[in-house]
This record gives C-alpha cells, sequence and structure tokens, in this order.
C-alpha cells in the first residue's frame, strides 16, 4: 500500500480514470419515458403470467419505495402494492436504448466495456486533455444521457473498475459519485460485504459466519484465512476491498462479448416427460442453433439448466465431439444430459440450454474419416433454410413435427423472448 | 385536460441530399393537415419527454412558432397538444 502511495505521488500520472456508468431501474425507465401516463405511478416491467413468466424484471424508484423487489412474482408485488402498473418487457427498446449510450461513451473513450445491457466501464485516463477531469466527464455524461435519452444514470468514478462499480451503487438516481485513494476507507469501508462484486449470497454467509459484515472488516482480514475460507476467490475479494483491482477496461464490441449463448423458458405447463422435455429442448436448441449461425460461431460445449415444479435447480454440461451449429445435435445431447441427471421425481417447470465454448465457424478443423460430413453439411444448408423461411415468413411459418405433440407448448418464440445476460467479470479479462 | 400533450406519428417531405443528410420540408398530419417547414433551427440527439419517444430532434419555425419534430429510428413523429 505504502509503495503504491509513493509511485502516485512520485509519478503523478500512474492511477487510472475509470467511470461505471449504470442506467437507474433501465427498463422500467425506458419504459416510463415511452408512456408519459405513468411516469408518477409505480411501474414495474414484468414477464407474461398468463405464460409463467410472472415475475418482476425492473422497477421504477416509486414501485421501490413500496418494497417491489426485482425477482418476486407478480403477485407478492401486487400485494404490496395494489396500484403497481405492470407493462411487458420490450427488448427491442432496451437494444436500441443501450446502443445509443454506448454511442455517447464512446465519444469519450474508445475503452467501453459493457456489463449486460444497462452497465459499462469506461477508461477515460488519456481522455483529459480533451474533455477534463473523469469527474467532468462523468457529469457531461450524466447530464448527455439524460437529455438525449431521458432516461438517467449514476455513475461511479475511481481509479479501478471494482470501486467505480460501488461508487455508481453509492448514490442513485441521476448522480456522480467519486471514490478515491483517500476517501475509500470512509465511503466504501462500512458498506456491507455483499456490496462488493462477487460477494453473492452463499459468499455472504459464510463471511457472516467468520464474524465479516463490512468490505472494511473483509479487507483488513489476513489474505492466508481467506485463501483457506474460499480459496483463490477469497484472496481476489481481499484484493477487490482494498482497492488492489487492475484488471483493464476491455474495449469490446456486441459480438466479442459472447462466450455463450443460451436459451431458457418457464413453460406454459409443467413437462412431466421425456417428450415434453423433447419439444421443449428443440424449440430452444432451433433458437440457439440461429443465433449461432447468425453470428457464426459453433459450440463445442452443451450445457442444460433444469429447474423442478419444487423450484429444485441443476446445471448439467457436456463436451461434444464434433463443434456444432446444428439443433439436432444440440437437442440430442441436451436430451442425453437430462436423462444421465434426471429422473422424473417432479415434473419440470423450466428447462434451458446453452451452447458454450464457442469458436468462430471459420476455424479449420480436423474432418473425421469414418463419418458423413457430407450428410452434416446437409443438415446445416437444411436448417439455415428453415432460419430463411422464419426470417420471412415468422417464427410460426414453419416447426418440427415433434411439436405437434402438444401445441400449447408450441407458442414460445425463443429467439425473440430471450433475455440478455452480462458475462462474468473475470471472463471479460 | 387542457394541453395535453400526445405523441403523433407524422408523415414529411424530405430532402435527401447527395450526402445522404435529410432535411425535412413538410410535415403531414394524419388529419390531413400541412404545415411547411420555414426554418431548421437546430438538429440534435433528444428525448421527447412530454410525448415519450427519443431520437434526433429537429428544431423547426413554422411560421412565428417553434415547435420539434423527432425523427424516431425513421419514424417521424410531433407532440401534438390536444385540448
Amino acid at each position: 500500500m505504502f509503495y503504491s502511495k509513493f509511485l502516485v505521488r512520485r509519478w503523478g500520472k500512474l492511477d487510472r480514470s475509470i467511470l461505471h456508468v449504470d442506467m437507474n431501474a433501465c427498463y422500467a425507465s425506458i419504459e416510463c419515458l415511452y408512456n408519459p401516463e405513468i411516469r408518477d405511478k409505480p411501474v414495474a416491467v414484468g414477464g407474461d403470467v398468463e405464460a409463467r413468466h410472472g415475475i418482476i424484471l425492473a422497477k421504477n424508484q416509486i414501485a421501490k419505495k413500496y418494497g417491489v423487489q426485482t425477482g418476486e412474482a407478480l403477485w407478492q408485488a401486487k400485494q404490496k402494492c395494489p396500484q403497481l402498473v405492470i407493462i411487458k418487457p420490450h427488448y427491442d427498446r432496451y437494444i436500441r436504448f443501450s446502443a445509443l449510450a454506448r454511442q455517447i461513451y464512446n465519444s469519450y473513450t474508445d475503452l467501453v466495456e459493457p456489463f449486460g445491457l444497462d452497465e459499462c466501464w469506461l477508461d477515460v485516463s488519456g481522455s483529459a486533455h480533451l474533455f477534463g477531469t473523469a469527474e467532468m466527464i462523468a457529469e457531461e455524461i450524466r447530464e448527455r444521457v439524460k437529455r438525449e435519452l431521458g432516461i438517467t444514470v449514476s455513475v461511479g468514478v475511481s481509479y479501478n473498475k471494482v470501486f467505480a462499480k460501488l461508487g455508481s451503487d453509492l448514490k442513485k438516481p441521476d448522480a456522480v459519485s467519486v471514490l478515491t485513494r483517500d476517501n475509500y476507507r470512509e465511503k466504501v469501508w462500512p458498506l456491507p460485504a455483499s456490496d462488493l462484486l462477487y460477494v453473492g449470497r452463499a459468499t455472504t454467509r459464510k463471511l457472516y459466519n467468520h464474524g465479516v459484515l463490512t468490505i472494511g472488516q473483509l479487507a483488513m482480514i489476513d489474505p492466508e484465512h481467506l485463501l483457506a475460507w474460499f480459496g483463490k476467490v477469497g484472496v481476489i475479494l481481499h484484493c477487490f476491498a482494498n482497492g488492489l483491482d487492475n484488471s483493464p477496461v476491455m474495449a469490446v464490441g456486441d459480438e466479442t462479448i459472447i462466450k455463450s449463448i443460451g436459451n431458457s423458458t418457464t413453460t406454459p405447463r409443467d413437462l412431466t416427460n421425456e417428450l415434453d422435455a423433447k419439444i421443449v429442448f428443440y424449440m430452444l436448441a432451433e433458437s440457439v442453433a440461429e443465433r449461432m449461425r447468425d453470428l457464426g460461431f459453433l459450440a463445442k460445449t452443451v450445457q442444460i439448466s433444469v429447474r423442478d415444479n419444487k423450484l429444485l435447480w441443476f446445471q448439467r454440461q457436456m463436451k461434444l465431439e464434433e463443434p456444432t451449429c446444428l439443433a439436432s445435435e444440440l437437442c440430442n445431447t441436451a436430451m442425453e444430459l437430462l436423462r444421465m441427471s434426471y429422473r422424473w421425481q417432479n415434473p419440470l417447470r423450466s428447462i434451458g440450454i446453452r451452447g458454450c465454448d464457442l469458436i468462430p465457424a471459420t476455424t479449420p478443423r480436423q474432418l473425421k474419416l469414418f463419418e458423413d460430413e457430407a450428410e452434416r453439411e446437409k443438415l446445416e444448408l437444411l436448417e439455415r433454410a428453415v432460419d430463411d423461411i422464419r426470417r420471412r415468413f415468422g417464427h410460426y411459418a414453419i416447426y418440427r413435427a415433434v411439436v405437434e405433440f402438444d401445441p400449447t407448448l408450441k407458442h414460445i418464440n425463443p429467439k425473440e423472448d430471450h433475455i440478455i445476460h452480462p458475462i462474468g467479470y473475470f471472463k471479460a479479462n | 385536460m387542457a394541453n395535453e400533450v400526445k405523441k403523433e406519428y407524422v408523415s414529411i417531405l424530405a430532402q435527401i441530399s447527395v450526402d445522404g443528410a435529410i432535411q425535412p420540408l413538410c410535415i403531414l398530419l394524419q388529419d390531413g393537415r400541412k404545415y411547411d417547414i420555414d426554418e431548421i433551427k437546430d438538429t440534435s440527439r433528444a428525448a421527447s419527454l412530454k410525448a415519450g419517444g427519443c431520437g434526433i430532434r429537429y428544431t423547426v419555425r413554422i411560421g412565428t412558432r417553434e415547435t420539434y419534430l423527432f425523427d424516431e429510428n425513421g419514424r417521424w413523429f410531433v407532440e401534438l397538444h390536444v385540448g
């Protein structure tokens, strides 16, 4: 610590200027912008109750005051706040606003790293001579987003990414918070440990059991102890708590942040047997495969996620013999994984499939001597033809015959209904 | 309900120059009313908090009055005062 302070004083230029910009209640704010009549009411963006996607995805500040929480069932939220206005999500709008916000950020620096749709890190260390100090840039960004997009952001300014993110949570909405080497002990250390990036529910509980409640207490613990409690992650948390994070802000576009492509759905009714699961896996696999082909990727690993009607949840994954972008291969692997890991103790409520370990479709690969490559190529052409039909005539213009076994499961359009999740912090680095 | 603002999508007549720049010349409301634009005073990206939306905002002068015309991803709208 002394050494780094010495370096800062000696050269003065060592510290980076990192901003973390977080759109406040992003989905709800955008919906309020488009519906001025609900702006002064408690508003939440929620899924479709009839299709059993009945949870709160986002809420505005007024709904927050009533105790409405993201992730809770719509009926629970309605109990807390009977006058709550619930709006269906419009992902096309959110994606557009996210891109527009990034255009603003990109006018200050080329080092912009998105973290989900509504958050971004910016490294403005090299922009000071053009636009002023990091705090001035943060204020300007805050003003511009409000004026140009009609929604508010909160900005954290610091010398590392972790503190910048913490800073953006300190004051909300429409505010800028600065965390420096001189003030982080008084501003960051009293915060609960769960506010720190990568301290989730399980870690919080474990820390609590060891008597660690605040970030300051976490920072003071001997890293050897944290190593023993949490493994490598413990040491990383110790560094985070002391502001010793030096991970760079990666200049990435939309395409390069994709590490996996997946879809999951809560089905209109519980799935009770293999055929039900196969129908839904096929529909999800088709969407995943179509998006992989659109983006030019092949998956080397397939992962499934399963939740039964008692809300027990697990994930399983398997390497593929050959990288693929074929729905049939993804679905067959998913079914194999399900057969190996689930005995149908309870009906299933939601399932998901994900293609991971993505490689560009142009990557050269070793062909097999005794496998019919021509057949696989034909299958890919067939699936591309289906993509084309759907693009021209709509998603329901063509579907697999297996879906006809239960048309109630047919009304899922996973490609257009999918939700975008941020990639992990470490994966981005 | 006096002076309520409504988002009204409109047709426009525009001149597109060789470099692709769009200059709106005339606004056609859905009820058939037509307004010639006398001057474009400003063009900037902005949100319309009154009507609800965001896009490229043209501050235009029609006769002696100034108003806003928005290009929202290829669809154009105005803030129409009703009542």
